[in-house]
């Protein structure tokens, strides 16, 4: 919590006037940021302390996270009770399940990315500190995927096994998952932006998130049929890393803007 | 010094913010100083509502001509497909609210674009008044297809890349209806609604793209649309007619609704005309 320094600079600042009403001598009360320890004008320091707070906060309430994570086990568990336990079924239905389920749980998590924040002032903060908002909300989503995206895919092994998916099938679930959750977790940030203390928010976020999130959907099964099929994942891996550029230069930038028009 | 077209209480536009600082002071006086144009001035809702008070009728007039002329040649002259037989009629109301449905979403975009660069009211309440259309659009684009899937294809749903993209566009009309609608500000829910629009307009090329990739490795060529290599003419005249028809309809059903919300968000204004009897 202490490890995020931001720093009110009034001169350089927009000119909103409830923004400027936060002083420096306001910002400074908060006892949160007491502590200056980011050295000014350094970018990646900023975006390291950002990282490293939120993953503390996240260690310390680990029941969210956790929760996301048994969330994705047990929707991959009701899907054998609800079509059968045949094996040959179950592999051919692996991928497209462990990848909705995945979809699911990021969408699941994804109220909590800004809704903390908001109703302790740190997002005012993050609104006028010299960093670019951005380069801050690319923080945020990194820090998102690093709770709640990476535990899916060191988990995905384990559930390719209830599937019975062969070894290089689950290699390449786990490889596609890889790319692809990081980029559920940009193109989440804004939605969860553009929903932040909406009434009935929640469903409203899957509402809008979910069908921007086809295509990464589309190209994380196929990887795994494909390669199942014979055909080789190369060509949906390498989609998926492009589309894992494409939201991580667009995102964090709409998102700024979302979460400058829900917060204004 | 306060001036129509201008909104003076308005918060710092995103563009503003993009700008230099010694640039803004003059963005703004310029803007303020410029005379108003014919383009300009039909931007301010008070022009605006009674210049869209007299198109509607206008284009009311044309939609029903040209929807009953396009229909009837459709329907009544066009002769019958000779692989599809008469089922194939139903062209003429599905590919004009396909094509309809498809440029709504994409002016919706446009509007959005200028509403968050000019902060100009009425490109919100465009965008605003184009949602309904374009969802009603899509869906009866999905609806005419399953009805025209059943005789041709046997089904009334395949999971061709055409009607997955078409229902995932619904899906995304009702997501920035959704958000509009949850939001209580108006401000707040015009530029949230037109921010989610150009998300979704960066999207649809993506979305597009992959669902075609998807269905070409799922299900190959095994259903594709099967037209005749030409078109006879009274056919491409009736779905021409129809198609103008259609569009007639939704410029005049969303010229109306701007006047409504226009009427909503004016209430009380001097300029605007009593609405209810009761009013003063």
């Amino acid at each position: 919590m202490n490890g995020l320094a931001v720093t009110v600079d009034p001169g350089l600042r927009r000119d909103d006037a409830q923004l400027k009403a936060v002083t420096p001598a306001q910002a400074g009360v908060h006892p949160h940021h007491e502590r200056d320890d980011a050295p000014a004008g350094q970018p990646l320091a900023t975006l390291a302390a950002l990282v490293h707070r939120d993953l503390l906060l996240a260690w310390r309430r680990r029941a969210d996270a956790l929760g996301t994570l048994v969330f994705f086990v047990l929707v991959t568990a009701l899907f054998p009770l609800a079509v059968g336990p045949e094996p040959a079924q179950l592999r051919a239905i692996a991928p497209g399940v462990l990848w909705v389920a995945a979809l699911l749980s990021a969408t699941l998590a994804l109220p909590r990315l800004f809704a903390q924040e908001r109703a302790d002032g740190t997002l005012e903060h993050l609104l006028l500190a010299r960093e670019p908002l951005p380069w801050l909300l690319l923080g945020k989503a990194l820090a998102h995927w690093l709770t709640t995206g990476l535990p899916l895919v060191l988990l995905s092994p384990v559930l390719a096994l209830q599937f019975d998916l062969p070894a290089d099938a689950t290699a390449v679930l786990a490889a596609s998952l890889l790319l692809g959750t990081p980029t559920l977790s940009l193109v989440g940030s804004v939605g969860a932006a553009l929903t932040l203390g909406l009434r009935n928010g929640a469903v409203l976020l899957a509402l809008l998130v979910l069908p921007l999130q086809v295509p990464v959907l589309v190209f994380g099964a196929g990887a795994v049929l494909a390669e199942a099929g014979g055909l080789g994942a190369r060509a949906h891996l390498l989609m998926l890393g492009g589309l894992l550029c494409f939201a991580t230069v667009l995102a964090p930038w709409a998102a700024a803007a979302a979460l400058r028009i829900s917060t204004e | 010094m306060t001036h129509p077209l201008i909104d003076h209480q308005r918060p710092t536009l995103l563009w503003e913010r993009l700008q230099p600082r010694w640039a803004r002071g003059q963005a703004r006086s310029a803007a303020e100083a410029a005379p108003t144009r014919l383009v300009w001035r039909y931007a301010s809702p008070q022009a605006f509502y009674p210049l869209a008070g007299r198109l509607v009728p206008w284009f009311a007039v044309a939609a029903a001509l040209l929807s009953a002329a396009g229909l009837g040649l459709g329907l009544l002259v066009a002769p019958t497909d000779a692989t599809q037989g008469d089922a194939y009629r139903i062209i003429f109301v599905h590919v004009p609210a396909a094509w309809i449905s498809m440029v709504a979403y994409l002016a919706m975009g446009f509007w959005s674009a200028l509403g968050l660069v000019f902060n100009t009211r009425l490109s919100f309440l465009m965008a605003r008044a184009l949602a309904p259309t374009g969802a009603l659009m899509a869906f009866l684009c999905l609806w005419t297809g399953a009805l025209w899937g059943k005789p041709t294809w046997g089904a009334w749903w395949v999971w061709d890349a055409r009607l997955t993209s078409m229902l995932l566009l619904f899906l995304l009309y009702l997501g920035v209806m959704a958000l509009q609608a949850a939001i209580d500000d108006p401000a707040r829910g015009d530029r949230a609604g037109a921010l989610l629009t150009l998300v979704g307009v960066v999207n649809v090329p993506v979305i597009y793209g992959s669902v075609q990739w998807w269905n070409t490795l799922h299900q190959g060529a095994s259903v594709s649309f099967t037209r005749a290599p030409t078109i006879a003419t009274p056919m491409l005249l009736g779905l021409l007619l129809a198609a103008a028809g259609f569009w007639a309809y939704a410029i005049a059903v969303v010229l109306a609704r701007v006047r409504r919300l226009i009427a909503e968000r004016e209430h009380g204004a001097a300029w605007l005309p009593a609405l209810s009897p009761s009013a003063p």
